[in-house]
């Protein structure tokens, strides 16, 4: 099993051997390539060992029928796990709740994200208080914030029933929410959103405390208020952070997970599984480890590729 | 710029109040937990918005810190935040010095691989990552997760600790090469010094990460002594489905470490989070 780290290292320090004259030149000796490695190969060959490895391991168990069983023999099946898949109306279901909750949570965590962002930019006393209350939920762990909201959205007197039904009367009856697949993402998709705002708002208020003055101050004379100023001032001078933010949160938003555990367990009925606990649940309880790899696999291939799309995107209109 | 007092304090106002509001709504769900964990058993649930319990009660926290298992979860996840933790700091900061201030045939590669490693998901690698762990006999202990957690750590380490050894002037390392130091003094005695804030990123993103990871202890402990906090406190939740004051003192007793952790330190974490993502 450790033969595949092997192989690269070894051929590292093949070429070490074989001093080029450039390092040479650089006044950088061979005991000083030697002592690179020494600092880079430990850290290397673990990464190697547990992110490498089994990023190529998740193809290749992906196309056999896999036998946990030691010994057994796992027949190579080709693409079969692949067809299975698309052909699977329950990893259908969740690649659709994959993006449901997607589209929801984004462009919510996004504006809001923004909106508190620019309210701390520029002068405030007190300032570092609400940043530091509005990034509490992002510091605090998925299992316990999911646990909150489940009892949040839990069917009797929770706070959700309460808003939703006492208040807002947009129900005769209190609400099972993890009885229904849209009811039960709605919870989801709340919990994403209010435990995301206060990572975008960080990314957007250093991006914004990096817009020179001067800007401001220039768009002040000429007579621009404060909607104008951020409009015309600030909104231009962000858009690589408002790109990066977007990207890494679609991609984080395809590979939601242990809220979907422990909320609603991908239930009623799988109707609210998505994709990584489908996989979880065919590798983990049914012990499907080949179905369980091509999941895997294609939800990361298709997320690669969402991201490129939105990358090659923002590319094209920031030089427009 | 040029405002009259009077207009900057009222735009001081209006951003009180917006921040206001939004402070309430998003630190409710907070005093809500609080609040229930304070609550007496029977009338958890009652009305949502009474913040303030009628009866307050320390018996759920009694109750937990009385569990002789909570305190060894407790242990557990501290020692495996820990020594993960140091590990990742150490292989990390030696992985960056190297990449960013050493000349060796493979450089290119190597980080190079680093950076496409950090586009892939860690739950991707959960099936063959089981499978190696079962191979390598590191399921179900404590030391099997360590591996595991260092190296799907370091990747995102090494590349935010090069890219602050790259802003250390070269001049520095000239000098101290011609007072003959090698690469073990100039990077002990030079670059880590000089490096403390990321550092300190470090080392809380790796402690935060370790002490609140979920999906992989999950799937490798099973047996109740070497559990780590989250895996207790979900499955605590399972057998007292309906003591939500008793798993929301749990909670809260393992969220003091996390925050006592982001509060003193809390200015590293937008220093991390910025470097990080902006150069991604």
């Amino acid at each position: 099993m450790t033969t595949p780290t092997a192989a690269p290292l070894t051929g590292a320090r093949r070429s070490a051997t074989s001093r080029r004259p450039r390092f040479v030149a650089a006044g950088t000796g061979r005991r000083e390539i030697l002592a690179a490695y020494v600092f880079v190969v430990p850290g290397f060959a673990l990464y190697a060992l547990v992110m490498l490895y089994p990023a190529v391991q998740t193809l290749l168990l992906s196309l056999r029928d896999w036998k946990i069983t030691p010994g057994a023999d796992s027949p190579w099946v080709g693409l079969d796990n692949y067809i299975r898949a698309f052909a699977d109306p329950v990893f259908l279901n969740s690649l659709v709740n994959a993006v449901v909750y997607t589209i929801v949570t984004v462009p919510l965590q996004i504006v809001i994200g923004l909106f508190l962002a620019a309210l701390l930019d520029g002068k405030l006393p007190g300032r570092v208080a609400f940043r530091v209350l509005f990034y509490l939920p992002v510091v605090t762990s998925w299992v316990v914030v999911s646990l909150l909201f489940q009892y949040i959205f839990s069917s009797n007197d929770g706070l959700a029933n309460f808003i939703a039904v006492d208040t807002l009367h947009l129900a005769d009856a209190n609400i099972n929410w993890f009885q229904g697949r849209w009811t039960g993402m709605l919870a989801i998709c709340a919990l994403g959103v209010w435990k995301g705002i206060g990572w975008s708002m960080i990314i957007f208020l250093a991006a914004l405390t990096a817009v020179p003055r001067e800007l401001h101050e220039a768009a002040a004379i000429d007579g621009a208020g404060t909607l104008a100023r951020f409009r015309y001032v600030s909104l231009p001078a962000i858009r690589a952070a408002l790109s990066v933010v977007a990207i890494l949160l679609v991609i984080g938003g395809f590979n939601v997970f242990i809220s979907v555990l422990l909320m609603s367990g991908g239930g009623p009925g799988n109707q609210t599984q998505v994709p990584l606990t489908y996989m979880y649940d065919q590798a983990f309880k049914f012990l499907n480890f080949g179905y369980g790899s091509a999941i895997s696999f294609s939800l990361t291939a298709l997320v690669l590729v969402v991201a490129a799309i939105q990358y090659w995107w923002t590319r094209r209109t920031m030089r427009s | 710029m040029v405002t009259s007092p009077l207009k900057r304090r009222l735009g001081y106002a209006i951003r009180y109040a917006l921040l206001g509001v939004t402070a309430v709504l998003l630190v409710y769900p907070f005093i809500y937990m609080l609040s229930t964990s304070f609550k007496p058993r029977s009338i958890v649930l009652s009305d949502p918005l009474q913040v303030m319990p009628s009866d307050p009660t320390l018996e759920n926290y009694a109750e937990v810190l009385g569990l002789h298992s909570f305190l060894r979860y407790f242990i557990n996840s501290a020692a495996v935040a820990i020594v993960s933790t140091v590990l990742i700091v150490a292989l990390a900061s030696m992985m960056a010095y190297a990449f960013s201030r050493l000349q060796f045939p493979g450089k290119r590669i190597l980080f190079t691989a680093i950076v496409v490693g950090l586009t892939i998901p860690t739950m991707m690698l959960i099936i063959p990552q089981f499978l190696l762990a079962r191979d390598l006999h590191l399921l179900n202990s404590l030391q099997g997760l360590v591996p595991f957690y260092v190296g799907t750590a370091l990747g995102f380490n090494t590349f935010l600790l090069s890219g602050f050894f790259e802003s250390i002037p070269r001049e520095l390392d000239e000098a101290m090469l011609i007072d003959g130091a090698g690469p073990w003094r100039r990077y002990w005695n030079l670059a880590i010094p000089l490096s403390k804030p990321a550092l300190a990123t470090c080392v809380i993103f790796a402690f935060l990460g370790t002490w609140d990871e979920f999906a992989w202890a999950l799937t490798v402990l099973n047996d109740t002594d070497v559990r780590t906090l989250p895996i207790a406190i979900a499955l605590f939740q399972g057998q007292h489905s309906t003591s939500w004051g008793l798993v929301f003192a749990a909670s809260l007793l393992a969220i003091i470490p996390v925050l006592i952790v982001y509060i003193v330190f809390q200015r590293f974490f937008v220093a991390g989070l910025t470097s990080g993502a902006i150069k991604s």
